[in-house]
């Protein structure tokens, strides 16, 4: 065989490697040239008849296009591998901005976040959340309070009864009485829980709400403590350092002294608007010093204790804090107002 | 309260705006509501008098008035019913403004009508509209009416707590005002006038008319001051600035007799009552009521007593109610002559709640209930007697204290200390200044050395009836200094840490994993409407409150899927499809049929609840658009009770419940006790809701899921799992349930996980039964178990399901 036929038989092989079109195509084309009765194979196996002479060169020649002819096999086996991993890749695209599956979760109550931030703040600095019960007696309510039978102050308590001893609570305060009762100090505890009022609905009343009272009692707790507790409070929670904070006298029968906490207004920053009623504040709690009496009726030594309270009521937090227009949105359970508070 | 600042300005007149000066009364706990003028916006408007009236001739409800404001007559149209010659009334001329209408001439039905006479509603001065405001007979025609009636003042609404009675006057006003500006102090920051208080001169007595008065009540009174005025001019007339006081605190002038008491109790604080002297039988005694006696009170309304009621008798039996309200048979009226007025200490325990019993409100008893000053009886009876005198004239006789002295209350002496001021306050006030606070307060005080150091024996007015113990002092000694002026200070303890169970698993987790499966929190109102309740709970007894807000509001709520119920179907009627939500709060309950309930038998028991209806998923391209069913929301709440570490001691019992599908409800129990319900409501309540959709419900208690198991590992195997599905077919009747428990009671603690991957019921199958396909997976955690004993367990398992469930393989 002449160098001009294993050239062109070397070139007809490259050009069937180029038309082979897949892997088995391909294959088909080594089989031709290199398999057993192949092409090639064929001219190997008859370099025997060829002068001893002229072997090694045309074995040389021969092994060279076989070589030749398996790398560009090679070759195209790796192209046409690449090409169809191509295809089945663009064939797999997907779109990835249609929206995924199964993303609806539900939220909390924004009542509920606030008392949890609200008892957040307190537990982190060692208070003990406590509960009680919502249908409460007259004692814990009201008398072991400092608010016997009849007494004026009790009219700022519109009150639901059941009979003339019981009735469901006006505030958490029965909590800390109950607290008191079975536990010696130091106390530190937040109450938190649903209170009742007979109030009609309307933007800024409801029947029922929810409280936080929170009551600490221990050797030497004046009201320079109360004061210290209640503003930084307020602060971390409408999360303005500077927030003006100012304590009115007032009265409550269980505490003495007694304040009223209100708030620079957080809407108007203190110029006045609809949400403070124009007088650029807002009142936010009521606090004070545990009374004397309190404490003894409890069985705490009021001379060598001394405590303060305060109470606020979360669902007005939540409504100051959330921009929320009326307090009667709390219990609609509207989904497209509860949906706002992912 | 509501006050004239211009009269409060009487009393104590600090050189501030109004605004300053109600400030100070808010910061000072006196919070002030709101501040109104008296009289709304208008000028030129002066006092007219109607001098000639005739018919309108073409108008039937019109009059033409000739009217006299000084400087000519005019002539006006006028539809005044009250339009009558001599009247003088309020007269806006042509050029005056009323509001904002400017007065120009104009012509009524042909009438020229050259100004407007006016009512006090058009002046703004209060909402009478029923005719003309009418004039005193003595009043300057011509003269500006704001001159005149002195509108130039503002009406100041105060809110004055309970604690702060000696403030409902306005000498005791003027006091505070004084205290809070530091008027009168030495060294005051603000120079003005001392606090005036109303010169009081005792009216001696022209004749010796008395009327005898007997104390049958102990403590409830103590302290009755009387005195009998004879021949007072029925026809007199209030003074204009009297009434107009009087209209600026909210009280309407009726005639010179209870003006003037009206008039004494605002100024001094003491609420006093006139009686008809011809119309007082015997002595008056006062006493405690009997049950079932019957008086009629000055308004006409007749009440049966209850003996908690204090009253004034005579002969005749009730005539009032003690520091309430008198009553209609010893009134004074036009025709009376002679009276006998009442300055009386009712103490404020016999008083409180009594007005309120009787379903009353009366200024007499807001203050005694809080409080009247004990000592102030005998003055008030002089001030009201001066200006009675002053006004309708007659004759006085003496004023009669009736006096049961030891029953008085007394002076309390209380011992300040003023380590307790620094320790309950915060800050040391200096000796000095704690003097000179209690001066300003008008205490008494006497320095002391005790125990504890330096400290005072401090005695407060008899005004100051709210001091009572050290406590009180020492907020006064706050409040005067100034609570924004005391320390602010972070409280120091010591750093504990707190106990953290965590074999306890908080609501809060358990809510939380609720809202990552798509639910909502609600809040529902506590108290439910019995009716619909009743339908879905009619077993439990519920809990009705005596004084609801309404009928949907009145009893307390056994279930909370009353509330959820009403949430759902809510938020459906606003175009919403798919609504899941849930609520967490306490359910009450009480025993059945007992009159006189109590608070320890009151079930007040935290319950987690739950609604569900709509798609199983939202609405999403991928997503398919089938109604969510039963086993959605009972996987929920797997996924709760798992949080438990305990899911195995629930179980859910086919069972039945009013409010749900008998064939669709779950009863949950745990460790056979139940714990909650979980099915789709009843047909009949979903009509009666008029919901189209399916809803499920859950109910739970929270203590049933608020213990948690503390995790005790295992180490995985190493060695191999085998899987083995069995397919077995049963009776349809027989639960899943009892299959899975026979299996892990039949097999061997190999048994790693059972599982069931289908139910089919069908075509190929006998009607009466059902198949199901199980995985069994097996591991041994020292060695890989073998097919023989794998084999073996998987028969005794068969043969197990066999025998006590009927159940066959599937070929």
């Amino acid at each position: 065989m002449s160098g001009a036929e294993l050239k062109q038989l070397l070139e007809g092989a490259n050009c069937a490697v180029a038309a082979a079109q897949s892997a088995a195509a391909l294959d088909e084309v080594r089989v031709q040239y290199l398999g057993k009765k192949g092409a090639l194979t064929g001219l190997l196996k008859s370099l025997g008849q060829l002068p001893p002479a002229e072997r090694p060169t045309a074995g040389a020649e021969i092994n060279k296009a076989k070589e030749a002819l398996l790398a560009s096999l090679a070759q195209r086996k790796a192209a046409l591998e690449e090409a169809s991993l191509r295809s089945q890749l663009a064939s797999s695209t997907i779109d990835v901005t249609l929206p995924g599956r199964n993303a609806e979760a539900g939220a909390l109550h924004p009542v509920t976040q606030v008392l949890r931030r609200i008892e957040g703040f307190f537990t982190g600095v060692g208070y003990a959340v406590v509960e009680g019960p919502e249908i409460e007696d007259d004692y814990h309510n009201f008398e072991a309070l400092n608010l016997p039978a009849h007494h004026p102050a009790r009219a700022m308590h519109d009150t639901f009864y059941f009979n003339p001893e019981l009735l469901l609570r006006t505030h958490t305060s029965p909590v800390q009485v109950r607290v008191m009762e079975s536990q010696k100090p130091p106390i530190r505890i937040i109450c938190p829980g649903r209170v009742y009022r007979v109030d009609t609905p309307d933007p800024s009343h409801l029947p029922m709400f929810h409280q936080v009272e929170g009551l600490v009692v221990d050797e030497a707790v004046g009201f320079a403590d109360l004061k210290g507790t209640v503003v930084e409070f307020l602060r971390v929670f409408f999360e303005k350092e500077d927030l003006a904070v100012r304590f009115r006298p007032s009265y409550f029968p269980f505490t003495e002294p007694s304040a009223e906490v209100d708030v620079q207004c957080v809407h108007c920053l203190g110029v006045g608007c609809r949400v403070c009623s124009g007088t650029g504040w807002l009142e936010v709690m009521g606090s004070g010093m545990v009374h004397p009496w309190v404490l003894e009726c409890s069985g705490i030594d009021s001379e060598k204790y001394t405590g303060f309270a305060f109470g606020m009521g979360p669902d007005r937090l939540a409504l100051l804090r959330y921009g929320v227009d009326d307090l009667r949105r709390f219990l609609d359970n509207d989904l497209r107002f509860l949906q706002q508070f992912k | 309260m509501k006050l004239s600042e211009n009269w409060l300005r009487e009393f104590c007149d600090p050189a501030l705006t109004t605004a300053e000066l109600v400030e100070g009364l808010t910061m000072a706990g006196l919070e002030v509501n709101g501040v109104e003028p008296v009289a709304g916006d208008f000028s030129k408007v002066v006092v007219g008098e109607i001098l000639a009236s005739q018919p309108h001739p073409d108008a039937e409800r019109l009059t033409l008035c000739r009217v006299s404001a000084g400087g000519g007559e005019r002539q006006v149209v006028c539809g005044a019913p009250n339009a009558r010659v001599g009247l003088k009334a309020p007269f806006a001329p042509v050029g005056a403004s009323v509001g904002e209408i400017k007065i120009k001439a104009a012509k009524l039905r042909g009438q020229v009508s050259q100004g407007m006479l006016c009512s006090e509603k058009e002046l703004g001065i209060s909402d009478n509209h029923e005719g003309l405001m009418e004039l005193p007979l003595d009043a300057p025609v011509g003269k500006p009416l704001a001159d005149y009636l002195e509108l130039n003042d503002k009406v100041i609404d105060l809110d004055l707590t309970p604690n702060r009675s000696d403030c409902l006057s306005m000498v005791g006003l003027g006091r505070e005002t004084g205290l809070i500006n530091a008027m009168g102090a030495k060294g005051a920051a603000k120079k003005g006038p001392a606090v005036k208080d109303v010169d009081v001169k005792p009216v001696p007595a022209a004749k010796n008319h008395t009327f005898p008065v007997q104390l049958a009540a102990g403590e409830a009174c103590p302290r009755f001051a009387g005195r009998v005025i004879k021949g007072i001019d029925t026809q007199a007339e209030t003074p204009v600035w009297l009434k107009e006081k009087l209209r600026r605190a909210g009280i309407r002038s009726l005639s010179p007799v209870v003006d003037i008491t009206n008039f004494v109790m605002l100024e001094l604080g003491q609420p006093l009552h006139a009686y008809d002297l011809a119309k007082l039988k015997g002595k008056i005694v006062v006493r405690q009521a009997k049950a079932g006696e019957k008086l009629t009170l000055l308004d006409g309304k007749e009440v049966t007593l209850n003996k908690e009621t204090l009253l004034i008798t005579d002969k005749s039996g009730p005539i009032g109610m003690a520091g309430v309200m008198g009553g209609l048979s010893t009134a004074v009226s036009d025709s009376t002559e002679n009276i006998f007025l009442e300055g009386a200490f009712f103490a404020p325990k016999a008083i409180a709640g009594q007005a309120r019993a009787y379903g009353m409100a009366t200024d007499a008893a807001h203050r005694f209930e809080r409080g009247v000053d004990w000592q102030g009886q005998s003055r008030a009876i002089e001030r009201a007697t001066q200006l009675l005198l002053d006004i309708a004239g007659g004759e006085a006789g003496p004023v009669v204290e009736t006096v049961d002295k030891k029953k008085l209350p007394s002076n309390q002496v209380i011992t300040l200390r003023a380590n307790r001021i620094g320790l309950l306050l915060g800050v040391d006030i200096e000796d000095k200044q704690v003097d000179a606070i209690l001066a300003r307060l008008g205490f008494s005080a006497e320095r002391v050395t005790l125990k504890t150091g330096a400290g005072w024996k401090v005695s407060a007015p008899s005004y100051r009836f709210d001091i009572n113990i050290e406590a009180d002092l020492i907020e006064e000694v706050g409040r005067v200094f100034g609570y924004n002026k005391l320390p602010i200070r972070t409280p120091k303890a010591s750093l504990t840490m707190l106990p953290n169970e965590e074999e306890r698993l908080p609501l809060n987790r358990l809510k939380d994993r609720l809202v990552a499966r798509g639910y909502h929190e609600a809040i529902t109102y506590s108290f439910v409407d019995a009716d619909f309740q009743r339908d879905l709970d009619p077993s439990k007894e519920p809990i009705g409150l005596a004084n609801p807000l309404s009928s949907e509001m009145s009893v307390m709520r056994t279930t909370l899927w009353g509330g959820l119920l009403r949430a759902l179907a809510y938020n459906l009627n606003r175009q919403q499809s798919r609504v899941r939500l849930f609520e967490a709060g306490l359910t009450f309950t009480r025993p059945p049929n007992q009159a006189a309930l109590k608070l320890q038998e009151i079930k007040q028991i935290p319950h987690l609840a739950g609604v569900a209806c709509g798609a199983r998923q939202g609405e999403n391209w991928a997503n398919g658009t089938e109604p969510l069913d039963f086993y959605d929301v009972k996987g929920d709440l797997e996924a709760l009770l798992a949080m438990t570490a305990e899911e195995h001691s629930f179980s859910f019992v086919a069972g039945q419940h009013p409010a749900l599908h008998p064939g669709q409800c779950a009863e949950i129990k745990k460790n056979g006790q139940t714990v909650g319900y979980l099915g789709l409501l009843a047909p009949k309540i979903q009509q009666r809701l008029e919901l189209r959709q399916d809803v499920f419900l859950f109910e739970l208690q929270v203590a049933a899921m608020t213990t948690k198991q503390l995790v005790q590992s295992e180490p995985p195997s190493r060695f191999p799992e085998v899987r083995r599905d069995l397919a077995i077919l049963v009776g349809k009747e027989v639960p899943a349930a009892a299959l899975l428990e026979c299996i892990k009671q039949s097999a061997d603690n190999t048994l790693k996980h059972l599982g069931l991957f289908d139910v089919y019921q069908g075509e190929g199958i006998d009607a009466g039964k059902k198949s199901l396909a199980l995985c069994l997976t097996f591991q041994h955690p020292s060695r890989t178990l073998t097919d023989t004993e794998i084999n073996k367990s998987v028969e005794s398992i068969v043969a197990r399901l066999a025998k006590d469930q009927g159940a066959e393989l599937r070929g």
